[in-house]
């Protein structure tokens, strides 16, 4: 019993199961299919937050480029949807039919190289993962084993998504310049704009970010989570104690731009575009953003961060288009200064502490009770009153 | 360089820092079962040695053998794979873990990133916890977090977290500093038993603590040294009362 609690606690379950709960029947059941879309795509994000939580929490690395890697996870899936929608057919008034719109309006004749291989959905899927991954580990292993960290990092990530922002923008004919790619309709003639596609996309994007919590989770009680949680603290200590630091700093920082990737595919499948809009340094900061709210050492946290910030942004941009923004930033402000380990924290440290409080006052009470009842020839009234009290009291002593 | 019975041969070392020279054509042998310990004035180059032997500082020039072999390109975590544990002077644990923890981070297996993924704290790593923590006297304070250790626990975790690994050559940095007199008496205890079967170098300034663990001495004095042997005859050495203890 004692063994599966401590299971339990281990990986978090109980609000695992709660988010579960709440995102694949509360929110399901509760919202129109507009709205659960608009939650799928938020729950997109949340990738790129738990992410973070793994890059910054854990590893002590704050990244401000993560929408570099969402954006090329999202970009691979991406290309491959707008193979399949520029078939010759629907192409058929361009002047080179077959090809995706933008590249005819570019005066591009033929499908470039890169694209070649995109017209496979094994190979885009793969690429979803492997591009952001790849890119993440040469940027990381560049830095990490020349021992650059803290706000230098931040800086070059941040560089990095400026860059490729430019380069998406400024190669307009290979990837849809500003407008990004759009008109994204089926996968294997799969149309993935009706309402049953909506559901599914929805659903799968909820399992596999829970899939990619569990994990994240699994990663966090490993041996190689508490050597995160050690270097964060003594650099030098984990470096003289023959570890190879840098590894374990790459490790970490492929795995959040893998999650990123498979966050920007999602992305791509269930609003039907992307754009550079979601690659660069304020979709980036936006994302730190998520996971400070929501708070940097949680996974749930993150989770719950970034679906109260989008919420938030909609609610607020709908409601007050004027000042919305600024209500943004004050719920930013508001949420790292008054709670530094964001909504995890406040959990964690106000919440759960009045819980355990109140339960001890309540089993004190249920000890105090039957002993005051005993000089008086205990009543069996009483005694049958007072009975339900002992099994709470000793359950909840082995808590 | 030939080949030695050493456990550490250090010869003509040489580390300069924009001209000045920190280390200057340092030559020092260390046996193996040996316990050395290094004083000197301030600014003498004592903590720099240690840097230069575990990596942290990168020599000029010189070459420093570990078991016969060449350490000087050598990256610091592979040193401390052959065997080199190096202390900190101020105690570098992990505040956030509990000693338990501490302890078995620091066990010498699952060092790669696949590997500490797929590391289990299995009865033996348990066993060798509990064995190195009753050695530094935490045997009961094994889920405190190590933060709340005194100042003194937290030198002798750090010392623990070394021995986790079983190294063949413990550097240790001022191990004392900021101790009780108690704590001193348990400290030098636990130096003399673990001195046994390895070569340790502690650098400190407490002569009667030096007296107490020392079987031999090296008195270093700006980058050089200055004398070595048993502490009786280095401390009537008057060049030695000349730069140090007759100040």
């Amino acid at each position: 019993m004692n063994a599966l609690k401590a299971w339990i606690q281990r990986y978090q379950l109980a609000s695992m199961v709660l988010l579960v709960v709440l995102l694949a029947v509360v929110l399901p059941l509760s919202l129109d299919i507009f709205r659960l879309n608009l939650v799928g795509k938020y729950l997109t994000y949340a990738f790129v937050a738990i992410g973070l939580v793994m890059v910054w929490g854990y590893g002590g690395v704050l990244s401000l480029g993560q929408g570099v890697f969402f954006g090329l996870g999202g970009y691979a899936m991406a290309m491959f949807l707008k193979l399949e929608a520029s078939d010759s057919v629907s192409t058929a008034i361009q002047s080179t039919p077959g090809i995706p719109d933008f590249m005819d309006w570019n005066q591009i004749t033929a499908l470039p190289a890169l694209w070649v291989p995109f017209k496979s959905l094994p190979f885009a899927l793969a690429a979803v993962v492997a591009v952001p991954m790849l890119l993440a580990f040469i940027i990381s292993y560049a830095m990490f084993k020349r021992r650059v960290g803290g706000v230098y990092f931040a800086i070059i990530t941040q560089a990095v998504a400026l860059i490729l922002t430019v380069l998406i923008i400024g190669q307009q004919g290979y990837t849809g310049g500003v407008n990004g790619m759009t008109d994204l309709k089926t996968v294997l003639g799969w149309d993935t704009r009706t309402d049953s596609a909506k559901y599914i996309l929805y659903y799968v994007c909820v399992v596999l970010l829970i899939g990619s919590m569990v994990l994240c989770r699994k990663v966090q009680t490993s041996k190689l989570g508490t050597l995160l949680l050690a270097m964060r603290d003594k650099e030098d200590r984990v470096r003289f104690s023959g570890y190879d630091v840098a590894d374990f700093k790459i490790f970490t920082f492929c795995l959040a731009a893998a999650l990123s990737g498979i966050g920007g595919a999602l992305f791509s499948l269930q609003v039907g575009f992307m754009s550079p809009s979601f690659v660069g340094i304020v979709p980036s900061i936006e994302m730190v953003i998520y996971a400070a709210v929501g708070g940097r050492m949680s996974l749930v946290g993150a989770v719950y961060g970034t679906l109260l910030v989008n919420a938030g942004k909609t609610y607020f941009s709908e409601s007050f288009p004027d000042m919305w923004l600024f209500l943004m930033a004050a719920l930013f402000i508001g949420v790292t200064m008054a709670f530094p380990m964001g909504l995890a924290g406040v959990w964690e440290e106000h919440v759960k502490p009045w819980w355990k409080a109140r339960r001890q006052a309540l089993r004190d009470a249920a000890i105090k009770a039957p002993q005051a009842s005993i000089p008086r020839a205990a009543q069996p009234s009483e005694v049958i009153a007072s009975k339900p009290a002992l099994p709470d009291g000793a359950s909840a002593q082995s808590v | 360089m030939s080949n030695t019975d050493f456990a550490l041969a250090v010869e003509d070392l040489t580390v300069s820092f924009d001209g000045f020279k920190a280390i200057d054509a340092l030559t020092l042998y260390i046996d193996r079962n040996e316990l050395r310990v290094i004083i000197g004035p301030n600014g003498a180059g004592k903590t720099t040695l240690l840097d230069l032997i575990c990596g942290k500082t990168r020599a000029t020039g010189g070459s420093i053998k570990f078991k016969n072999q060449e350490l000087s390109n050598m990256a610091e975590h592979q040193r401390v794979r052959l065997g080199i544990g190096r202390k900190f002077q101020t105690p570098s644990i992990y505040e956030n873990l509990s000693v338990f923890q501490n302890l078995e981070v620091s066990y010498p297996a699952g060092r790669s990133v696949f590997g500490a993924l797929a590391f289990k704290c299995t009865d033996e790593v348990k066993a060798c916890v509990q064995v190195v923590a009753e050695d530094i006297g935490l045997g009961d304070k094994l889920d405190t977090e190590a933060g709340l250790l005194s100042h003194g626990q937290k030198q002798w975790l750090e010392i623990g977290m070394l021995l986790m690994q079983e190294p063949e050559l413990l550097m240790l940095d001022e191990p004392i500093a900021g101790m009780s007199a108690r704590e001193r008496e348990l400290t030098a205890e636990l130096l003399q038993r673990i001195c046994k079967n390895r070569a340790v170098i502690v650098i400190e300034h407490d002569m009667e603590f030096v007296k107490r663990i020392a079987h031999k001495v090296t008195v270093m004095h700006q980058g050089k040294i200055l004398a070595e042997g048993p502490m009786e005859k280095v401390q009537a050495d008057p060049k030695v009362i000349d730069v140090y203890l007759g100040h």
